[in-house]
């Protein structure tokens, strides 16, 4: 039976959560409104609000300073090309660490997950030499492979969790009716687990628009994606920060739309089996 | 027939010619993002008029994002990069190491001894030119003249230490959110460390001795450290320890700095009314110094060099000679104005009249050339470099000194405690890298 909860309790609970995810989002605001100020007025001291002079010209020169587009296109198939490829390998992986289990799975998700936390410069120079010699510097397919193999492990756990939901029992009852392996997987699991599938999705699109290492190392000017268009807003000189505001809001603002149509299924996948 | 083959024949050759002279070399520049580079983007035209054969991409990123881009795209002989943009820091570390083509085969049209001899010689590595200078920069003082004029002082236009000091005190009015003074403050090396390096060089300080000894335990940088930390503490503004570069330009925009030692390139915003409500009150002089025969000025140059691994060497320099030729700066001005023509790289520029009109032409030109990067300290010193030490392993111990020097002037630790830190941290640094046998 759930706890009744006096108005005062509620009231009270509604506002620290307020409060929490304006503290959360402040940056994110500060950072919308910093791009419709003037250059002056963005680093005005005490910072200005009301006062401040309001302009479109960040946006304006922005625009008319880079090729958008091509940025924000990099984007999305780095994106989506990353987590699509990653899934392909993660669900059968997925399948066998959670329904085959050998001795030393749990060490194997360990392990994978170590490499997370391994600094990404560690391994910039042999990255980068790879890449050289395989053609792959300056292209979509290579930051597709290099962030595909960034968010395996996350991908994987993500669906392993998932798939330890699903009863066993069902896919030996579709093994007995004489399911071929690729006929369990596509045809049983996938279809179970899509939720989970979405919800990983979503987030590994989110974490590989927003990588700002890798793409930023292994690209120059065919496939750089839109963390490189903010870098090239930012000055070791000068007033900049309106228009690194206005390029910042310009490259989160597709994912930040993704984001809020997709917030249940993320919810969903972040917090499963969290609860137990 | 024989003669429609003939012909045919004649035309496919000349079409294949054709093709070949137009084939388009395609070269990567990558660069900084500031306004004398944004500029020349947007200038492309004229080159493209003059060299159709050549198509520029560019890579604009921050600076110390290209630094690692760069270093590990040479390092690895990449090849991604036909032109990259570097400071005066790099370029004799790196052309030492070969990782950069020389430019001694320019044109004549490129006209290498118009160069200003300062900023060549932080460029050249045992007679090689490894990169041309974009802009040129050094440091000096700029101060409100309105509020000198109130306070009742004269601010020489070479002053001493002494005399800055006198005019923070004089100026300074907290109640009406004036400070006296504006120095970075902020850890790095090139915020306050390349200001407290400068300050140094003018009161006989060295950052190591000819046996590369550092010599933070000298008396020499304890006066610069008690005199840095005192000036900003007592006229400076609040928080004085967070600000660089562009929080002190910030401040003296809005006119809260009454006085401001820093890059000669601010100039240009300082005097733009569209910028500042002061402009028309904005005073220059040298950077102070002690009496010692050298001033805390600094000298940097962004410029433009070619990576040994670059496939396109050819059309990179022709790319470069036109964009650091003389023909370029006459360009911006008749496009833009003599005001924006990229400052400190050629004596030309300031033997020209209508440029030399400009309030700190002058300034400029006799700060940038009261520094010696062969010759920084009234000391004898093993390195080059006048606000840096140009060995690869500086950026990293100065940045750590930086912290401890900014921790100092935030009220975290004494000056003596900084300098003993300071001094224990370069002396295992320097002695890891091999310098200190």
């Amino acid at each position: 039976m759930a706890r009744a909860h006096s108005p005062r309790r509620k009231l009270l609970t509604t506002l620290a959560a307020w409060t929490v995810a304006l503290i959360i989002f402040f940056p994110v605001l500060w950072m919308i409104l910093t791009s419709f100020k003037t250059e002056p007025s963005a680093v005005a001291m005490p910072p200005e609000f009301l006062s401040a002079d309001w302009t479109l010209e960040n946006y304006a020169e922005v625009w008319a300073r880079s090729d958008y587009p091509r940025f924000f296109w990099n984007s999305v198939v780095i994106s989506v090309g990353s987590t699509l490829l990653g899934l392909l390998i993660a669900i059968p992986a997925a399948w066998a660490m959670a329904f085959v289990p050998g001795k030393k799975t749990k060490d194997l998700l360990m392990w994978m997950l170590s490499t997370k936390m391994m600094p990404a410069v560690a391994v910039m120079i042999p990255l980068y030499l790879l890449f050289l010699k395989f053609g792959l510097i300056d292209t979509r397919i290579g930051l597709v492979i290099a962030l595909m193999l960034m968010n395996l492990p996350i991908i994987i756990w993500m669906l392993y969790t998932y798939f330890k939901e699903i009863p066993g029992e069902i896919l030996e009852a579709s093994r007995m009716d004489g399911a071929s392996l690729w006929g369990e997987i596509v045809h049983v699991l996938t279809p179970m687990a899509l939720p989970g599938i979405a919800s990983t999705m979503l987030l590994n699109i989110i974490l590989a628009w927003n990588e700002a290492f890798w793409t930023i190392v292994l690209t120059t000017t065919k496939a750089a994606p839109l963390s490189a268009f903010i870098a090239s807003f930012s000055a070791p000189q000068g007033l900049f920060y309106a228009k690194l505001s206005a390029a910042s809001a310009m490259a989160i603002l597709p994912i930040l739309i993704l984001g809020w149509f997709s917030q249940k299924q993320l919810v969903r996948g972040l917090t499963f089996g969290a609860v137990k | 027939m024989k003669l429609s083959i003939r012909a045919l024949m004649g035309a496919c050759a000349v079409g294949a010619i054709g093709t070949f002279a137009m084939a388009e070399t395609t070269i990567t520049v990558a660069t900084v993002n500031n306004g004398d580079m944004v500029r020349m983007q947007g200038l492309m035209d004229d080159f493209y008029a003059k060299h159709p054969d050549i198509k520029v991409e560019w890579v604009t990123l921050e600076e110390n994002v290209l630094r690692q881009n760069v270093t590990t795209d040479i390092a690895a002989g990449g090849g991604q990069y036909d032109v990259i943009t570097i400071g005066t820091y790099e370029v004799p570390i790196w052309g030492k190491l070969g990782w950069l083509e020389s430019l001694n085969d320019l044109p004549a049209d490129y006209d290498v001894d118009d160069l200003l001899p300062a900023i060549r010689g932080g460029l050249t590595v045992d007679g090689n030119l490894y990169a041309s200078p974009f802009y040129g920069e050094s440091s000096f003082v700029n101060y409100r003249k309105d509020l000198a004029e109130k306070a009742g002082i004269t601010i020489p236009d070479a002053p001493t230490w002494d005399d800055i000091k006198a005019a923070a005190a004089a100026m300074t009015d907290t109640e009406a959110g004036i400070y006296g003074i504006c120095l970075r403050g902020k850890a790095g090396w090139g915020e306050n460390m390349a200001f407290l390096t400068t300050m140094a060089n003018s009161y006989g300080a060295r950052w190591f001795d000819e046996n590369w000894q550092p010599q933070f335990d000298q008396p020499e940088w304890k006066a610069v450290m008690t005199d840095y930390v005192e000036l900003l503490t007592k006229y400076g503004p609040p928080g004085a320890s967070n600000n660089g570069y562009n929080e002190n330009l910030t401040l003296s925009l809005q006119g809260k700095c009454a006085m401001r030692m820093d890059a000669t390139v601010s100039a240009g915003a300082l005097t733009d009314p569209a910028q500042s409500e002061f402009a028309d009150k904005v005073g220059f002089a040298l950077a102070p110094d002690a009496g010692l025969g050298k001033r805390a000025n600094w000298l940097w140059a962004w410029s433009l060099a070619i990576p040994a691994s670059s496939d396109a060497k050819d059309a990179a320099k022709t790319f470069i000679n036109w964009a650091t030729n003389k023909e370029y700066l006459a360009l911006v001005a008749s496009k833009e104005g003599w005001g924006n023509v990229p400052p400190g790289t050629r004596t030309s520029l300031y033997a020209n009249p209508e440029y030399a009109a400009l309030p700190f032409a002058k300034m400029t030109i006799d700060s940038i050339n009261a520094a010696d990067p062969t010759n920084p300290a009234t000391k004898p010193v093993p390195y080059v470099g006048v606000q840096f030490v140009a060995i690869p392993e500086f950026a990293g111990l100065a940045t750590s000194v930086g912290e401890i020097f900014s921790a100092a002037l935030a009220g975290q630790k004494t000056v003596d405690e900084a300098l003993a830190e300071a001094q224990a941290l370069a002396v295992a640094e320097m002695t890891a890298a091999g310098y200190i046998k």
